[in-house]
């Protein structure tokens, strides 16, 4: 596949392992922060850990939209689908993230709730438009990536003068996330995990842009270089990490220039600020109430919020007892550190949000890592 | 049977399946005599008994039986009829046994159109016909609307092992070579790109065929072939962990030589999904001793439906079961099961 193979090259991979296994300082330990679920993907799926040097880790971050969003919204979401008998749209691999009480939508589907999986926000509204006396709600998530296609099915929505489609807006940021990571005490504690630099976001940073980066690289110290996901990606800027952390520099540079730019995708920005406005905070699940990190729906757009339309309550759910989600979302702890690691929380029967999603730190451990 | 019996003939193009077609009574005996006796015609079937009575020679003999509940019901290269007809004859003959009779279970959901169900009829018998493997008995049952999905197929299938043939999940040694016929993932491709929210544009075919030729090959080359099994749901991936486990040894694949067709790594990629997990239905996975090995992929390469085949790995000494692989990369990761159903990343 052309644009995809070249980033997979066998032999630019071995160049590339070598030049890092020159560059690493033999004295030093570096400690990679990869932010996002497809990074992730790709470092287990690729066997890239086996061509790194054993003094460079992989922590992986938070990045996976599905893992940080919080029990209590998929709570809501059963409520509504329990309470006012709705169509409920949602992304694949969200279908199996636990709610409270060992329920999960996948569950609540099966005792008849109508719960569709779509693949883009488009088909939810295309339920809608087919299905007029039903009413439609799309449980939309996922960071900026994600945000542009919801803002736009909301403006379609009121185009059309759809009445019966609201939206259950979960979209989160980035920026905030790792702001609250930086700022957590674990980070510059005495038994920290110190993460020396930042493998930075792929697809989100295609609509923000590397801009909302630098201040980060000022305030905390920290190299940031975006990387897209494809291996090669990973290995080139986890080089050029090494690079800036061996000459003390902390500078967001860009090692994703085909598709990033400073200052990112403006027309979809422009579109997103339009229908959504930042949320005072939001629960992330492994980070707790976050400060502007979440976008709800402009009161221009009220008649598709699902929260207004359905008068939806706060649920404040707390986490499964003994889960160290939140530990291993902040990079302090391993998967395998967690007591419920491969004993109650598997694949097949998640607890923590980190074990559902393919790319969620805990089900990538235990689909590759096992063995190293 | 006595077609007078019904004067007015079936009306296939616009009638539709309702409960007294499967009542046991006229309705039914219509159905069964000018739909599926008259597609799936037989001497042992035209007996029209409750069962089918054969002469078998002497030696093993296998059973095995697939129920098949597949959406889309006609899909690029195949429908549930073809397909219910290759799934059991494969089972059977994944056993080195060379596959005799079918039976045939159908269970129609009421307002089900006669024309579909002839059609998938119609594709049963071609491909019975094909394989050489007659459906000489069968059952029909219908029920209310809601409470099916237009048609399921069970089929069971009989067999019998040439002498000196013992195939099993629990033989792979330490040593052996793992061997696959052909490009994987093409069956699952070629059904989602038909899945009602799913329409994509694809060339790719489903790979559905029947696989007993291949085998009878292969067991006249190689009669102590220690494992054969046709990777279908959860794909070669888990087949692989599924031996690994049984024969309790580990597994080390080369990601370079496993076939996989161009459009479906493609697709897999659009999709967010691996295509070691995605669905087969006309290819097998051999493991046998390595002195074997190039023999039988010359064997296999020279059969119409094994042209792709290719040697990916071998099979290791690991008490754990671990199937790992090299990527083509330069790396290495594990190979897991299949956990839940495969379901796209979000990005």
């Amino acid at each position: 596949m052309k644009y995809i193979d070249e980033f997979r090259r066998r032999d630019l991979a071995r160049q590339l392992s070598s030049a890092i296994k020159k560059t690493v300082d033999p004295e030093k330990h570096y400690n990679l922060m990869e932010f996002c679920g497809g990074h992730t993907h790709a470092i287990f799926r690729y066997g890239v850990q086996k061509l790194m040097p054993d003094n460079v880790s992989y922590i992986h971050g938070p990045g996976c939209p599905v893992c940080v969003l919080p029990v209590g919204r998929i709570d809501n979401a059963l409520q509504l689908v329990n309470e006012h008998d709705v169509t409920l749209c949602t992304y694949g691999d969200l279908m199996r993230v636990p709610a409270s009480g060992l329920n999960s939508l996948l569950r609540a589907k099966a005792r008849g709730a109508d719960i569709r999986m779509v693949y883009s926000a488009m088909d939810a509204l295309n339920i809608a438009r087919e299905n007029p006396e039903k009413e439609v709600v799309f449980f939309a998530i996922g960071f900026e990536t994600t945000t542009p296609p919801t803002a736009l099915i909301i403006k379609q929505a009121q185009a059309e003068q759809i009445k019966n489609f609201t939206v259950f807006c979960n979209h989160v940021l980035t920026p905030p996330a790792m702001r609250s990571i930086l700022g957590e005490p674990e980070n510059s504690g005495q038994d920290r995990i110190v993460i020396d630099g930042f493998l930075g976001p792929s697809h989100v940073s295609t609509i923000i842009g590397s801009r909302p980066y630098e201040v980060f690289a000022e305030q905390f110290y920290k190299p940031i270089v975006i990387a897209g996901f494809e291996p090669l990606d990973v290995m080139q800027a986890s080089l050029m990490l090494i690079r800036q952390i061996n000459e003390g520099r902390h500078d967001v540079e860009n090692e994703y220039t085909r598709a990033v730019s400073r200052n990112g995708n403006r027309k979809a920005q422009a579109l997103v600020a339009e229908v959504l406005e930042l949320r005072p905070e939001f629960e992330w699940r492994g980070l707790g109430m976050v400060p502007k990190s979440a976008l709800k729906i402009r009161s221009e757009y009220a008649e598709f919020d699902a929260e207004k339309h359905f008068n939806m309550p706060p649920v404040h759910s707390s986490d499964v007892k003994g889960c160290e989600c939140p530990q291993i979302l902040r990079g302090v702890k391993k998967p395998t550190d967690c007591q419920l690691f491969g004993t109650i929380c598997t694949p097949e029967n998640p607890m923590g949000a980190c074990m559902v999603s393919s790319e969620g730190a805990c089900a990538a451990y235990w689909t590759y890592g096992r063995l190293s | 049977m006595n077609k007078k019996r019904f004067p007015v003939r079936l009306n296939i193009r616009n009638n539709v399946i309702d409960m007294t077609h499967g009542s046991g009574g006229r309705a039914m005996a219509q159905l069964i005599e000018e739909l599926f006796v008259k597609h799936l015609d037989n001497d042992l079937l035209r007996q029209a008994n409750d069962q089918a009575a054969f002469n078998v020679p002497g030696g093993r003999m296998v059973m095995s039986t697939d129920g098949h509940v597949i959406s889309p019901l006609f899909f690029p290269g195949g429908d549930i009829g073809s397909l219910s007809v290759h799934g059991t004859i494969n089972d059977v003959a994944m056993s080195g046994a060379r596959p005799l009779y079918l039976s045939a279970g159908f269970i129609l959901e009421e307002g089900f159109p006669l024309s579909e169900l002839e059609k998938i009829v119609a594709s049963m018998a071609e491909a019975s016909a094909t394989a050489g493997v007659p459906v000489v008995t069968g059952d029909t049952k219908v029920v209310e609307k809601g409470k099916g999905d237009g048609i399921f197929i069970t089929t069971t299938g009989v067999g019998m092992v040439p002498e000196g043939v013992q195939i099993s999940g629990d033989r792979a040694l330490p040593g052996d070579a793992i061997l696959i016929s052909g490009t994987i993932g093409d069956h699952g491709v070629a059904i989602m790109s038909s899945r009602e929210n799913l329409e994509f544009e694809t060339s790719i075919q489903s790979d559905s065929a029947a696989l007993h030729t291949l085998v009878a090959d292969m067991v006249t080359a190689v009669p102590d072939i220690h494992c054969l099994r046709d990777p279908t749901r959860g794909g070669l991936a888990t087949t692989l962990n599924e031996l690994a486990q049984q024969s309790s040894v580990g597994m080390i694949l080369d990601e370079n030589r496993i076939p996989v067709n161009p459009s479906v790594t493609a697709a897999c990629e659009l999709l967010g999904l691996d295509p070691l997990y995605v669905a087969n239905e006309g290819k097998l996975v051999c493991i046998c001793a390595r002195e074997y090995s190039q023999s039988l992929l010359s064997i296999m390469q020279a059969h119409p439906l094994g042209h792709n085949a290719a040697v990916i790995g071998e099979v290791t000494d690991d008490p754990n079961g671990f199937v790992q692989m090299q990527t083509r990369f330069g790396g290495s990761r594990i190979v897991d099961w299949l956990s839940g159903e495969q379901l796209p990343r979000i990005c």
